[in-house]
């Protein structure tokens, strides 16, 4: 297994292109292609869950030159997360992509957003990391805008503008630190900055990541296209780039950057959790008076990863117990797998929902209960998941988030957190009230269920969030101690370099 | 230092482009001056004063490459920043006339169906 | 082969008989140099990036001179389109190799003497993939741009 490792993102990249070959001669082979390659993917990410931590020379070049591949519990998890739902989606896909021309170029523009994401989760190299993120972003750009109307390119043109920057901001980061260590391997690179200690240049370096994989994130101040992208695209893209992609490019690298590269320190801290707790509040509060259903779901994202955020915020801080400590590393990752599987769940159903009646207004929807049964009833399981409602998944991760901030002695962003989750609960009993429940309007008397392809991966992340919610116990000591052992032992991913 | 500096003002010029100008060319012309100034800040990384090209050439010793050439890695990794400067640069272009084919105008103020 | 060297002589589209005559000249001269720095790549600056961007250049110089028609008689669209994906596949093919000695992206074929052609091991083949999908999509790109830009140009004068 260990030697397949450069298949998640040699898989998608060969498979994009690949597919646009073919697709020359056989119009219908994209789709079995793409579910191949993506099936593929998913079952390798879980074999690889069962797999120590390890790392891999490219080429055979020991490092620290050549480019080194890391495997640990973080990038297995984060593996799972993008793989499964990138499976889910382009099932999804293979019925609602109709109503779009150019299938196969979608097929290859997600193959290639899917290795990029992939690529910067395996990766122990700086650069490396930056190139495969411009591949997912670029990826993702080009997918915001694939209708081609006026919304959508508007919207892509924005997130292309902001996602630049953001790029270039990253890459600054990377050329300091590349002055300052004189290497690009991650391991090697915490080696150096533990000499180097905190100096000025790398709170800059600090800085710039903030700024740049926070753009990625769409923490608040950064997150104006957020809530013009994610509603334009595609609704199976919707759903990859809420519930996966901000993760992977965002998240997951301040995550990797921060812990074992730079190492805990207050600043980075106190700075993470004040943005996570104004993403909360400003995400929620705009979230509520929303009138289309994917804007809502967009805005809900940026809250989500508020808490994500600022339960990273409260683990980076050197000063608190250790126990504190695992204990918001845990809520944070269980909130962010949750958060993939409810969030891309939603933007699903919206897609389902726009598939058989045409509109995404709240105000033009209503009583759909009676009429896509299987569909609202994953709908509901969603928005109440994501409420935090007791016993689904949601619940869990949110409990511990707080419990964490409490005993850590932040009493006030412990009753922000609080609060938000109230907000949350107000806009999805809206959501609700307006898609599932009230009167059937005239003209959707003729609405009927969505198409099976469409129903089944609704159906598996509706099992998937209260699964996850029952059987918490079993999915923090499998799943989740690995990643969260992984976070705080930053020395165990120095040893990495030493060949683990 | 002046030369880092430099650098630095180029990046500040394009930001204010990407900023102030209304004209999607012209933040598209921003974005490409903010690249092109990180590419500089890397070339300057890896300078060393009388430095020759980090290439082995055949009346040359290994040690005497070591010993006077510049860091090849920065220019390596420019090239790779500049070949995706120039993907995101052909998609942006691409969109941009997309834009001007739906809204004829390339105004961003009056590009505004969306609200943020 | 004669048809079309006269269909280009008497063909109205493009630039002046001056533009043309040079461009004939000097098309080969630019296609041979872009091939140099391709082949050359491992032992001197250059590779695979900078002589497909010459290749490429080569191409948009005769849509220059002669207009989009003659030009994508050379390299049509789909010609392009099927050259960029199999460069980028035969890329990935080669780091796939790799795995006949273990690992991704080995170079498993032998590195020969040093300033030779034939040395290098992968390296010279990951130039020449890599130069078939950049002139390629570098025209596609030209080419796409091209025909928008008419169409917009068209927009602009409808307008006015």
């Amino acid at each position: 297994m260990q030697q397949y490792y450069p298949l998640f993102t040699a898989i998608p990249l060969a498979i994009a292109f690949v597919n646009l070959l073919i697709t020359k001669i056989n119009k219908r082979a994209g789709d079995y292609l793409a579910l191949i390659a993506t099936g593929v993917l998913a079952y390798m990410s879980i074999k690889m869950l069962f797999v120590g931590p390890f790392s891999y020379h490219v080429g055979g070049h020991l490092p620290p030159w050549g480019i080194l591949l890391v495997s640990d519990g973080l990038s297995s998890l984060m593996l799972v997360v993008i793989n499964v739902i990138a499976f889910l989606s382009i099932i999804f896909s293979l019925k609602y992509m109709t109503t779009y021309t150019a299938k196969p170029k979608y097929y290859s523009l997600f193959l290639l957003m899917v290795g990029g994401m992939n690529g910067v989760v395996i990766t122990g190299d700086l650069f490396n990391l930056y190139v495969f993120l411009e591949i997912a972003s670029i990826a993702s750009y080009a997918l915001v805008g694939f209708g081609c109307e006026k919304e959508e390119l508007e919207a892509s043109f924005k997130y292309m503008i902001l996602g630049g920057v953001a790029s270039t901001g990253v890459l600054f980061g990377i050329a300091f630190l590349y002055s300052i260590t004189g290497t690009l391997n991650m391991p090697d690179m915490a080696m150096q900055l533990e000499l180097v200690g905190i100096n000025r240049a790398v709170a800059f370096v600090i800085a710039l990541f903030v700024m740049g994989f926070g753009l990625k994130a769409s923490s608040v101040p950064f997150h104006a296209w957020l809530p013009d992208a994610h509603p334009s695209a595609p609704a199976p893209i919707s759903a990859m780039l809420s519930g996966v992609l901000i993760k992977a490019l965002g998240v997951y690298t301040i995550m990797r950057i921060m812990f074992h590269v730079i190492g805990p320190n207050p600043l980075v801290s106190s700075i993470m959790m004040f943005l996570g707790a104004l993403s909360m509040v400003v995400g929620g509060l705009l979230a509520i008076g929303q009138e289309d259903f994917k804007r809502m779901l967009a805005y809900s994202s940026i809250s989500q990863i508020g808490y994500v955020m600022i339960a990273l915020g409260l683990a980076l801080n050197p000063g608190i117990g250790m126990m504190t400590k695992a204990l918001a590393i845990v809520g944070a990752l269980f909130h962010l797998v949750n958060h993939a599987v409810f969030k891309s769940l939603l933007f699903l159903c919206s897609g389902a929902v726009e598939y058989r009646t045409g509109t995404r207004d709240l105000g033009k929807l209503g009583g759909l209960i009676r009429k896509m049964p299987v569909t609202m009833t994953t709908c509901s399981i969603g928005s109440l998941s994501i409420a935090g409602l007791p016993p689904f998944n949601g619940f869990w991760s949110k409990l511990i988030i707080i419990m964490a901030l409490l005993r850590a002695g932040y009493m006030v962003y412990g009753a922000i957190a609080i609060l938000v989750g109230f907000i949350t609960l107000a806009y999805f009993i809206k959501l609700q009230a307006n898609v599932l429940f009230g009167k059937l309007p005239e003209a959707f008397s003729e609405v009927r269920e969505a198409p099976f392809s469409m129903v089944l991966p609704l159906v598996i992340l509706a099992i998937l969030c209260v699964g996850l919610g029952i059987a918490y116990p079993f999915v923090e000591t499998e799943m989740l101690r690995a990643a969260w052992d992984t976070l705080l032992d930053k020395a165990g991913f120095m040893n990495l370099l030493l060949g683990g | 230092m002046v030369l880092y500096f430099l650098s630095l003002v180029l990046f500040v010029m394009g930001l204010y482009c990407l900023v102030a100008k209304k004209n999607i060319v012209k933040k598209i012309i921003g974005i490409t001056i903010i690249e092109y100034s990180i590419n500089l800040f890397l070339i300057l990384i890896g300078y060393r004063r009388g430095g020759v090209a980090p290439i082995l050439m055949k009346d040359m010793s290994v040690a005497e490459l070591v010993e006077r050439g510049v860091d090849p890695l920065p220019q390596a990794l420019v090239l790779t920043s500049i070949v995706i400067g120039l993907g995101v640069l052909a998609l942006m272009v691409g969109v941009c006339l997309r834009l001007y084919e739906k809204y004829k105008t390339f105004d961003m103020s009056e590009i505004n169906r969306l609200r943020g | 082969m004669h048809d079309i060297e006269k269909e280009i002589r008497e063909s109205k589209s493009g630039m002046t008989m001056i533009v043309k005559t040079i461009v004939r000249f000097a098309m080969g001269i630019i296609i041979l140099f872009g091939a140099y720095i391709v082949l050359y790549g491992h032992l001197t600056p250059g590779g695979g990036f900078a002589g497909g961007v010459i290749l490429a250049c080569g191409y948009i110089i005769l849509t220059l001179a002669f207009g989009k028609d003659i030009a994508l008689r050379k390299l049509s669209d789909q010609g392009a389109s099927i050259m960029d994906n199999s460069g980028a596949l035969a890329f990935i093919v080669i780091g796939l190799l790799g795995y006949t000695g273990g690992y991704f992206f080995l170079n498993f074929i032998d590195h020969g003497k040093r300033f030779e052609l034939f040395s290098g091991g992968i390296i010279p083949l990951c130039n020449i993939a890599i130069a078939l999908k950049v002139t390629a999509s570098l025209f596609a790109i030209f080419i796409a741009l091209a025909i928008f830009g008419k169409f917009i140009s068209g927009l602009v004068e409808e307008e006015e």
